[in-house]
């Protein structure tokens, strides 16, 4: 039976279309297409998405599902749960995992528990060398066959110039995206803050910016005389915004993404020592969210990601220098990016391409409301008001600064594949 | 004043008047510490728990005294500091300690805020006596006591501390206690020990020495970390001396009656110079008696009769 979603603003910033349209999905799950609104003929289902927005599905470039190896943090299941309830249709996972993805097999796991789990799409991200070790390069085309649409030490950082130069050139053989986690591990040492006046108050170490600011330059450096391409992840500081919006204009291959958390919240809001406000790249300062935010609006971070980094409570419930780093985000991401437009930050339509089409231009995955494509579709309610509160959460922990935030703007319902996987 | 302050774990959140009725609190214990038989019962029957995760013969010791000399009973715990992992967790060790009942926990601890996580989890007072790099509030408090007791005031004073500012939590809470209390701060030492935004601090910054004590009625000399020299923050104890020790020439540039402080223990012939430690300007070993009566006020205020509502004198 044909579905058709009816009465909402469709928004699909690559074939340019925002207005109300009627959105017809085939029997068979793919888009038959997006077309001014006209009677129901029978025998259709209908949706009725009137004062919603009908969006591409989201995709997020920047998750940690944590199986296999840390299945008590999440799950590929728990996680695709979480992704869907935050209107992610697509994810890409990290390759920290225990076993670290630097191998088919672990590869084929992933694949097989997301095909189980059957929710989200999720793609792989391969390691850039084994073990994450930094040392030898994991077997990328392989692992590209595999299903790995790019690769990443995500978490840590290839240090050692000549390995990331050859990752680098070696990936121009398949043309596929270094992921880079880029923080000079000498320059930020055992530090667990943001270096500036919030770290002096609490006596914290703090990773300085130079340490992100000097790495996303090596390898801007490196992408260019490489001809590869570089993805440079959860960018956090002024500098490295600044170093990108160069590097672009010198016509270098590189993409970059900003996290919620960075564009939400400053080292400041670590407060007492509440770890929940713990992640790397830390939390920086006023002026460097204001940089990430200009960078979102103005072309120079192309992707929202979350950098969802689930952690049982604990790691957390600890002393601030001994927690783990990292919080979830699959589920406020897009409420959180809302509060961007509403502040006026970003438009409508930016703040959509920062959520589907430019993250899918990033890694080359599927996008947009096609004709012919499967029908992977968000719909959210601009305007809802709730308070995010623990008990909404899908994901498996609970790990976020945000329970408690007053939030507009909700998923209400999350399809793909032209079924639905989430109502609210 | 009336304390309702459960815990003390740094000179960030006392008030100056909660800085005053410490002090003077200490004062009054002062003469008990000139008694020949140097006790009072006002602990009887309570237990004061030194919960130390870094050793600290000295703090620990203090602190011990002062909980004998108001009766209380006293029991050391040393542990090393174990992470998420390797065994128990900090909260659970301290859990298991809240169970058996004590009236204080005196903390010391390598990560900072760790004292704060306590305070916030379990219903006994908790004095923070050292977290990481953060705070040393008995330190403070007893310098500020010794600075009184010379110069009948804080407020107005000039006092210059030097040395390794960024990794001290000494120098954090004198900065902190002394800018509060109305003192005009001073900082210096090499570029590398000095935080970049610590002019937030409402402090004043040198990278030279003679600028920085210039006129100071008070100079505080800093121990010097020798392990820093191998992280690459100074060259040699020898250019540390030449350039930030205290030494008899130097001091002509301060006040005539400027006293010298130091938290101890010195690095003789680097930070600061033997003739200088030893002069009768040095106050080294006051600061050390003080100490004593600073903690015994402490625990006195958080865990005294008065402790809980009552006016304090
Ligand atoms: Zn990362
Ligand atoms: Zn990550």
């Amino acid at each position: 039976m044909k579905t058709i979603i009816r009465g909402g603003r469709v928004i699909d910033p690559v074939r340019d279309i925002d207005g109300v349209r009627d959105v017809i999905i085939d029997d068979d799950g793919r888009l038959a297409g997006v077309e001014p609104a006209a009677d129901s003929p029978r025998d259709v289902e209908v949706i009725d998405a009137t004062g919603f927005l009908v969006l591409p599905g989201l995709i997020d470039l920047h998750v940690h599902l944590r199986e296999p190896g840390f299945e008590q943090k999440e799950t590929i299941a728990t996680g695709a749960r979480a992704a869907v309830a935050g209107g992610f249709t697509a994810v890409c996972c990290m390759a920290n995992t225990n076993p670290v993805n630097d191998h088919v097999s672990v590869t084929r796991l992933i694949l097989d528990r997301a095909r189980e789990a059957n929710l989200a799409r999720v793609y792989p991200l391969g390691a850039v060398t084994r073990g994450l070790a930094g040392e030898v390069l994991a077997e990328m085309g392989e692992l590209r066959d595999a299903g790995c649409v790019g690769f990443s030490d995500d978490g840590r950082c290839v240090m050692v110039s000549s390995v990331m130069r050859n990752a680098l050139v070696y990936a121009r053989t398949f043309d596929v995206p270094i992921a880079v986690h880029a923080i000079d591990e000498t320059l930020a040492g055992r530090a667990v803050m943001h270096e500036g006046e919030h770290s002096m108050r609490l006596g914290l170490s703090g990773v300085p910016s130079a340490a992100e600011d000097f790495m996303v330059a090596r390898d801007c450096v490196l992408a260019r005389h490489a001809g590869a391409r570089l993805h440079v992840q959860h960018v956090s500081t002024k500098g490295a915004v600044e170093i990108i919006r160069v590097a672009k204009g010198y016509g270098v291959r590189v993409t970059a993404e900003g996290t919620p958390h960075h564009f939400t919240l400053i080292d400041e809001d670590v407060g007492d020592y509440d770890t929940y406000f713990k992640m790397a790249p830390p939390l920086r300062s006023a002026e460097d969210r204001e940089a990430v935010i200009e960078g979102l609006a103005d072309g120079t971070l192309d992707a929202i990601a979350t950098d969802h980094a689930p952690h049982e409570s604990l790691v957390k419930d600890c002393e601030f220098e001994n927690a783990a780093n990292g919080i979830i985000g699959l589920e406020t991401a897009l409420p959180l990016s809302w509060d961007l437009v509403r502040a006026g930050r970003l438009s409508v339509r930016r703040c959509v391409e920062l959520l589907t089409s430019g993250p899918a231009r990033a890694f080359d995955l599927p996008y947009g409301l096609t004709k012919g494509a499967p029908a992977d579709i968000t719909i959210f309610d601009p305007d809802a008001r709730y308070v995010f509160t623990a008990d909404r959460i899908r994901s498996l922990s609970r790990n976020t600064p945000f329970v408690g935030r007053d939030m507009v703007g909700e998923v209400v319902r999350t399809i793909v594949g032209g079924r639905t996987v989430f109502t609210r | 004043m009336i304390w309702r302050r459960k815990d003390v774990v740094g000179l960030a959140d006392l008030s100056v008047e909660e800085i005053t009725t410490i002090l003077d609190t200490a004062n009054s214990f002062k003469e008990v510490n000139q008694r020949e038989r140097k006790k009072v019962p006002t602990l009887r029957g309570k237990t004061v728990v030194n919960l130390f995760y870094e050793p600290s013969t000295r703090t620990r010791t203090s602190f011990e005294i002062a909980a004998k000399r108001l009766s209380a009973d006293t029991v050391n715990f040393s542990a090393s500091s174990s992470s998420i992992g390797k065994g128990e967790t900090l909260l659970d060790t301290v859990r298991n300690i809240e169970a058996m009942h004590p009236a204080i926990i005196v903390v010391r601890h390598p990560n900072a805020g760790t004292p704060h996580l306590l305070a916030r989890r379990v219903k006994i007072g908790v004095i923070n006596a050292g977290d990481g790099a953060h705070e040393h509030p008995s330190q403070a408090l007893l310098d500020m006591l010794m600075i009184r007791d010379v110069k009948g005031r804080i407020d107005g004073l000039t006092v210059a501390i030097v040395g390794d500012i960024v990794h001290s939590r000494v120098a954090r809470s004198n900065i902190i206690g002394l800018t509060r209390m109305g003192a005009k701060v001073r900082v210096a030492g090499p570029a590398t020990l000095l935080p970049a935004e610590i002019e937030r601090y409402g402090v004043e910054s040198y990278y030279n020495m003679d600028e920085a004590i210039e006129g100071a009625d008070v100079i505080m000399m800093l121990r010097i970390q020798l392990e820093r020299q191998r992280d690459a923050l100074f060259p040699s104890k020898r250019e540390y001396a030449r350039f930030f020790g205290l030494n008899n020439e130097r001091l002509a540039r301060a006040k005539p009656d400027a006293i010298i402080m130091h938290p101890g223990p010195m690095n003789r012939g680097v930070e600061i110079a033997s003739e200088v430690a030893d002069s009768t300007r040095s106050k080294i070993l006051d600061q050390v008696s003080n100490g004593v009566a600073i903690r015994m006020a402490l625990l006195y205020l958080l865990a005294g009769p008065y402790g809980d509502d009552g006016e304090v004198a």
